[in-house]
C-alpha cells in the first residue's frame, strides 16, 4: 500500500478508536459521541495523509513520528479550541494528548510499512 | 677477488627473482603481496596508462603445476564477472617462461584488519552479506572458492567487498586433484598462502571434509563452512580453530596430520552474541555438510532475516523468545502504544478524581 493511502487508513482506524476512547476519559460527552468519532476519524485521516505525503519525500522513522506527532497535536488543538456545546468546557488535555500520540503512531506506520512510488510489491 | 657481502647477495637474489617484464606492456612497480603460489606486484600498463596488479608465479616454485594453476586461476576469475570479484585484464608469459596475469589493483584493507573498525553488529552483518554475494555468484557459475578467509577478502574505502585469491578454486566439472582414501598431505599455509598439495585451503577456515582430503565430498557447502568461520570471526574475533585472531598475531601454520578444525567455541567466549546469530554460525559450521546450509544464499538469507528482526531458520523459538523478538522488532510502535494507553489511564484517573 502506498504511504499516503496507508496513512489515511491507519489514521482513520486510530481516529475511530481515539474518538470512542472519549467515553472512558470523559463519559459526560456520551450524547455527542457520534460527532466526536466522525471528527476524530477525519482528524486521523488528515494526519495520516500529511504523514504519508512526507513519508514519500523523506525516508526516516524519526521524522515520520515527529511529523505525525506535530500534525496530530495541531489538528487536535484546533478541535480542542472548540468548546463543548453543552457545557462550554474545553478538553485540551483529553484531546491533544491522545491526538498527538495517535499521530505519532500513524507517522511511524507510514514510514515503516508504506510503499514508496516505484518500489516493488511484496 | 673481493667477496660479496650477505646484504649484497640478498639484494642480488631479490633482483634475480623480480619478473623481467621486457616484451610486455607493463612496467614493474613494487611488491604488493606474496603468497604460496605467486607474488603480486603493482605495475603500470603503458598501453592504457593505468596502474594494475600483476600476479606472477614465484621464481622459486615456478614448476609446471604451479604455472598451470596460475593460468587456471586467471581463467576462473575471468569467467566470473562480478563487482565483488577482482577483474582479470590480461594473461601472459615472461621471457623466463613464468606466467603472470594482470588484474585490477585493489586498494583497501584486508577483512581481518578492517573488522575491528566496523563498530556495530548491524554493519558487520551487512559487510558479511556483501562477502556472500560474490561467493554465491561463483557457486551459481559452478566455482567453489575453497580458501575463503578474512585474509582473502578486501574491503575498499567505500565499503565495497572483493573476494580475492581464487588460486585453489575448483570448477564443479573439474576432476578432483586427489582421491580420498590416500593419506592427505597438508602443507603449512602462510598468511597469504593457499596451501597446495592434496589438501587445499587454510586450516582454521577449512571445512572438515576438505581438511580430511575427501575431495569428492567438497562442494559449495565447504565454502558455507568457511563463510560461517568468517562470520564467527566478524562477530567474536575468533575462528573455529583458534582462540584469538588479530592482524598482528602470527597465522597458525599446519604441520600436523589432516584433521578437522576444532568445534565451535562455546557461547561464553562471546557473551554478547545473540543466540540466533550463534545458531546461524553453528549451522554454517556443522561438521557434517548435510547439517549446514545447503547454499550460501540460504546462509545469507538467515543473516538477512536476523537483521530484519525476523525468525531465522537455524534457531527454533519458543513463545517467549518469539515475543521478545517481536518486541525488539516493533519496539517503537510498542513504546507509542504503551505511551498512549498510559496517557489514557492517567486521563481516566484524573477525570474520576
Amino acid at each position: 500500500m502506498n504511504k499516503p493511502l496507508l496513512g489515511l487508513v491507519v489514521g482513520g482506524v486510530l481516529g475511530i478508536f481515539d474518538g470512542l476512547s472519549a467515553l472512558l476519559s470523559a463519559p459526560e460527552v456520551a450524547p455527542q459521541i457520534m460527532g466526536i468519532v466522525i471528527g476524530s476519524t477525519v482528524k486521523g485521516m488528515l494526519v495520516g495523509a500529511i504523514a504519508g505525503f512526507v513519508a514519500r519525500k523523506v525516508s526516516s522513522v524519526a521524522i515520520g513520528i515527529a511529523v505525525g506527532l506535530a500534525a496530530g497535536l495541531l489538528l487536535a488543538w484546533l478541535v480542542a479550541a472548540m468548546p463543548d456545546p453543552a457545557t462550554g468546557k474545553h478538553y485540551y488535555w483529553e484531546i491533544m494528548l491522545p491526538g498527538s500520540l495517535a499521530g505519532a503512531l500513524v507517522g511511524w506506520a507510514t514510514q515503516r510499512y508504506g510503499r514508496r512510488p516505484g518500489e516493488a510489491r511484496g | 677477488m673481493k667477496e660479496l657481502g650477505d646484504q649484497a647477495l640478498d639484494h642480488l637474489r631479490e633482483v634475480a627473482q623480480e619478473p623481467d617484464l621486457s616484451g610486455t606492456r607493463y612496467e614493474l612497480g613494487e611488491e604488493v603481496a606474496r603468497g604460496g603460489m605467486g607474488v603480486v606486484y603493482s605495475a603500470r600498463d603503458r598501453e592504457l596508462e593505468r596502474v594494475v596488479a600483476l600476479k606472477v608465479v614465484a621464481a622459486e616454485i615456478a614448476d609446471p603445476e604451479t604455472v598451470a594453476r596460475l593460468r587456471r586461476e586467471a581463467r576462473i576469475i575471468a569467467h566470473l564477472e562480478h563487482p565483488g570479484i577482482v577483474p582479470v585484464h590480461d594473461v601472459g608469459a615472461l621471457p623466463d617462461g613464468r606466467v603472470f596475469y594482470a588484474m585490477k589493483l585493489v586498494t583497501g584493507k584486508r577483512l581481518d584488519a578492517q573488522a575491528r573498525e566496523v563498530p556495530t553488529l548491524g554493519e558487520r552483518l551487512r559487510l558479511f552479506l556483501r562477502i556472500c554475494e560474490p561467493v554465491a555468484f561463483a557457486h551459481a557459475h559452478g566455482v567453489i572458492h575453497r580458501d575463503l578467509k578474512p585474509q582473502n577478502v578486501m574491503v575498499g574505502p567505500f565499503g565495497e567487498v572483493l573476494v580475492m585469491d581464487w588460486g585453489v578454486a575448483k570448477h564443479r566439472e573439474e576432476p578432483p586433484a586427489s582421491r580420498s582414501g590416500a593419506p592427505p598431505t597438508p602443507r603449512p599455509a602462510s598468511d597469504h598462502d593457499t596451501a597446495h598439495g592434496t589438501v587445499l585451503g587454510t586450516p582454521a577456515y577449512m571445512a572438515p571434509e576438505q581438511a580430511r582430503g575427501e575431495v569428492d565430498r567438497v562442494d559449495a557447502r565447504a565454502d558455507v563452512y568457511s563463510l560461517g568461520a568468517i562470520l564467527l570471526f566478524l562477530l567474536t574475533g575468533q575462528t573455529p580453530g583458534r582462540t584469538k585472531a588479530s592482524p598482528e598475531e602470527p597465522t597458525r601454520t599446519w604441520a600436523g596430520p589432516a584433521r578437522p578444525p576444532a568445534a565451535l567455541p562455546s557461547r561464553r567466549l562471546a557473551p554478547g552474541l545473540p543466540r540466533a546469530l550463534e545458531a546461524i554460525c553453528g549451522k554454517a559450521l556443522a561438521p557434517d555438510p548435510d547439517g549446514r546450509y545447503a547454499t550460501v544464499d540460504d546462509l545469507a538469507a538467515d543473516v538477512g532475516r536476523f537483521l530484519e528482526g525476523e525468525r531465522v531458520s537455524a534457531y527454533p523459538e519458543n513463545a517467549w523468545r518469539k515475543a521478545r523478538r517481536f518486541a525488539g522488532r516493533h519496539r517503537t510502535a510498542i513504546a507509542l502504544v504503551v505511551a498512549y494507553l498510559v496517557m489514557r489511564i492517567v486521563l481516566l484517573v484524573v477525570a474520576r478524581v
